[in-house]
This record gives structure tokens, sequence and C-alpha cells, in this order.
């Protein structure tokens, strides 16, 4: 029998399969009941809308299954809410190797400005646009190279 | 409006009918951009209301969850500001009701986030971040087709007139409400004023007020909504994909 934290940690998000739940930051707490063996798992979503949280839950339960804890309950809560401040050094490291450009530090309260350069994940350059604010997935906008001309996502900051 | 319940309900039904109105758009926005953006906006709305109405069933506690309430209600059992149930129109009318939705839902949201209701607080603080991001698109196309060419403006300001009448309803004082829609005129006030300015648009006088979507009253565009929205789940109660 696994660590249970160590094996929901190593559940993969649906949609960006390079980056685990745990980098990217909507895993909240594993903890194991020592009286019963129940393993209760606390997640939070990105976006309220996110397709992938029944998803994400599935795979929580399979992995739980497969790591020896049958008995697990997936519980989803909102407060306090996800920010890609949550997102791991490792887990931007992986974004970014991937070609999808990490979100900058999100800024104090207000409208999110949206002029903050982004470099390109494929060639370094800071010369970069934004074609769309809204992207592939709720999390994602679309932006294009100028030096490059390759087009990338790019993680919002939320 | 009485209790927790039936504002919870009023917010719900809100994001709900925007969320139906704005994915009508997908396949059909006029670039491959917006209709990706649109169909995004609709989905955090559709996630707000979600919330909303799973917890408006909990508070009514007769056994309603967000599938009973969203699927199993007639319009008149509705409690969405007209606003939102209005025809998309052309583009621009879908951007001017997308836009004053925002500049509205953004101090709400913020406001929730800080009452005194633990639920509501978590959810105004979950859908406000995605409420920014609403009113930046809905607010930089104001601008961009106010302040464009001579046929854009003419159809922005035709859309900022005829929606402009609805969008007093959204603040129908309401005291005893967790936030009372009364205090967030201002800021709406504000948000409207500075972008219709930079937008080369005018704010219309406000004369007529249509209201009723509170108390139920709609206008005939919501029964044909329903009908499209709630059609397979009546047909198929419980269907699953
Ligand atoms: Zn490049």
């Amino acid at each position: 029998m696994n660590d249970p934290r160590t094996a929901a940690a190593s559940v993969v998000d649906p949609e960006i399969r390079v980056i685990t739940i745990d980098e990217l930051g909507i895993l909240r707490a594993v903890e194991k009941d020592p009286a019963s063996g129940r393993v209760t798992v606390t997640i939070t979503p990105t976006y309220t809308g996110c397709p992938a949280m029944d998803v994400i839950r599935a795979d929580i339960r399979r992995a739980l299954a497969v790591a020896g804890h049958p008995d697990a309950e997936v519980r989803t809560v909102y407060s306090p809410p996800w920010s890609t401040d949550w997102i791991s050094d490792s887990g931007r490291a992986k974004l970014a190797a991937a070609g999808i450009a990490p979100p900058a530090p999100v800024p104090a309260a207000g409208v999110v400005p949206l002029t903050l350069a982004v470099r390109c994940p494929h060639c370094g350059s800071p010369e970069t646009e934004q074609v769309s604010r809204f992207g592939s997935t709720a999390c994602k906008a679309l932006w294009r190279c100028r030096s490059c001309s390759e087009p990338f996502d790019h993680l919002k900051a939320l | 409006m009485n209790g927790p319940f039936d504002f919870t309900l009023a917010l719900g039904d809100d994001a709900l009918i925007a969320a139906q109105r704005l994915a009508e758009w997908t396949t059909r926005a006029p670039e491959m951009e917006e209709d990706i953006a649109l169909a995004n906006i609709a989905l955090d709305q559709l996630g707000a209301a979600r919330l909303l109405l799973s917890y408006a069933g909990e508070l009514e506690g007769a056994g309603r969850d967000e599938d009973a309430l969203a699927y199993l209600r007639d319009d008149r059992q509705f409690r969405n500001v007209l606003l939102v149930e209005l025809p998309n129109g052309d583009f621009a009318v879908t951007m001017a009701k997308l836009f004053f939705l925002a500049a509205y839902q953004l101090p709400l949201y913020t406001a929730l986030a800080g009452c005194r209701d633990e639920r509501l607080a978590a959810i105004g603080a979950k859908a406000r971040k995605e409420s920014a991001y609403h009113l930046d698109h809905g607010a930089l196309w104001v601008k961009r087709l106010g302040d464009g060419t001579e046929e854009s403006h003419r159809r922005m300001q035709a859309a900022v007139d005829q929606i402009w009448p609805y969008t007093h309803e959204l603040f129908a004082a309401d005291p005893a409400a967790p936030v009372d829609p009364a205090t967030l005129r201002s800021a709406f006030d504000e948000t409207v004023d500075a972008v219709l300015a930079e937008a080369t648009l005018t704010r219309p006088e406000s004369r007529w007020a249509p209201a009723g979507g509170r108390t139920g009253v709609h206008t005939e565009h919501l029964a044909y909504l329903l009908a499209e929205m709630q059609v397979l789940h009546r047909a198929h109660p419980g269907a699953k994909w």
C-alpha cells in the first residue's frame, strides 16, 4: 500500500497532461482516517465552469484504488479561490517546456492588466502579442510570437 | 425578494440564462477567436450558475438540486433580470449585454466575497476573478466598435440605446438581501461612463425602466429559450452523456 498523498499527487491534469494536479495547485489536502482507512481528498477548480473536474475526481479515485485505498472521497472547495500563484516552480518549468507560457504573478486586487510581456516558450523572445484572451481551455489565452511567428498558449494569471 | 434563497436563486438564474444566450454564438461568432471567447465566458457563467443554484436548492431544503432548478421550472418561476433573456441581436447588442452585465456582476461578486454568508462569500471570491475578464472583453469591443468606423459606431450606439433601459432592473433596492443591489450602482456607473466616453458613445437618458424578471414576469423570449434548454432533460430525465 502506497502513501495516499503521493498517489493523489501523481494524477495529471486531463487538459494539460504535462503537469500534475499537485503542481497545478488544485490539490488542497489528502487525509486518511487511521481508524476506517478512508481517504478524503480536497480539490479546488481552476475556473468555476472547468469541465475537467469530473475526470479529475475519477482519476484521483482510480489512483488511490491502485495504491491500495479503495475507500476514497473527493471533496471540492471553492474558498480560498485558486490562483495561478499556486502553480509550483516545477509546474511552471514543465508548462514552459511543453510550449505553454506560464502565468505572471497575480497583481493586487482589481482588473487584471493584460499588457505584461509574455515570453515566447519556443524561442524566448519577449516580442509577443495576444491574439485572444480566451484559448483552448478556460485557463489559457492564445498568443503569437512576433520573432519566430509561432502561436502558443499562455496560462492566464488569475 | 425575501430571504437568502430568493437572492441566491435570482443570481443563479442571471448566470444560467446569460450562459445559455452566449452559447448560442458557438460556431456562429464573427471570427474563431471570438467564438472561443464567447464559449469560455458562457462556461464561466454556467459554472457560477451551478454553484448558486446548488446552494439555492440547499437553502430551500425541499430536495431540489441544480438540475431540478435549471430544467424543471417554467418561465414564471425564473427570477433572472430581463437583460439576460433578451435575444442576442447583432454582435453589438451581444457586446452591450455582456458589458453591462459584467459591469454589474464584478462589483456584485466583489461585495458578495465580503458578505457574512460563507458559501456566498466563497462563490463571490471565485466568480469575481472571472468577471474581471468578462468586463475587460466586453469593454474592449464596446470601445473598438464605438470608436471604429461610422457603421460600427452607429450600430454600437444603437445597441447601447436598446439595452440601457434594462440595466435599471439590476439595481432594484433589496435592503434585506446579503448584498443590496442598489449599493452597486455607483461602481457600475463609473465603469460605464468611462468606457462609453472612450468609445465616443453617449449614455442614453434614463426614462423607461422595464422590470419584472425578479418576480417572474418575463418577456416572451424566455419561454423559447427555456424550451430549447430544457427539452432534453424533460424528455429523458436524468440522462447522462
Ligand atoms: Zn518565438
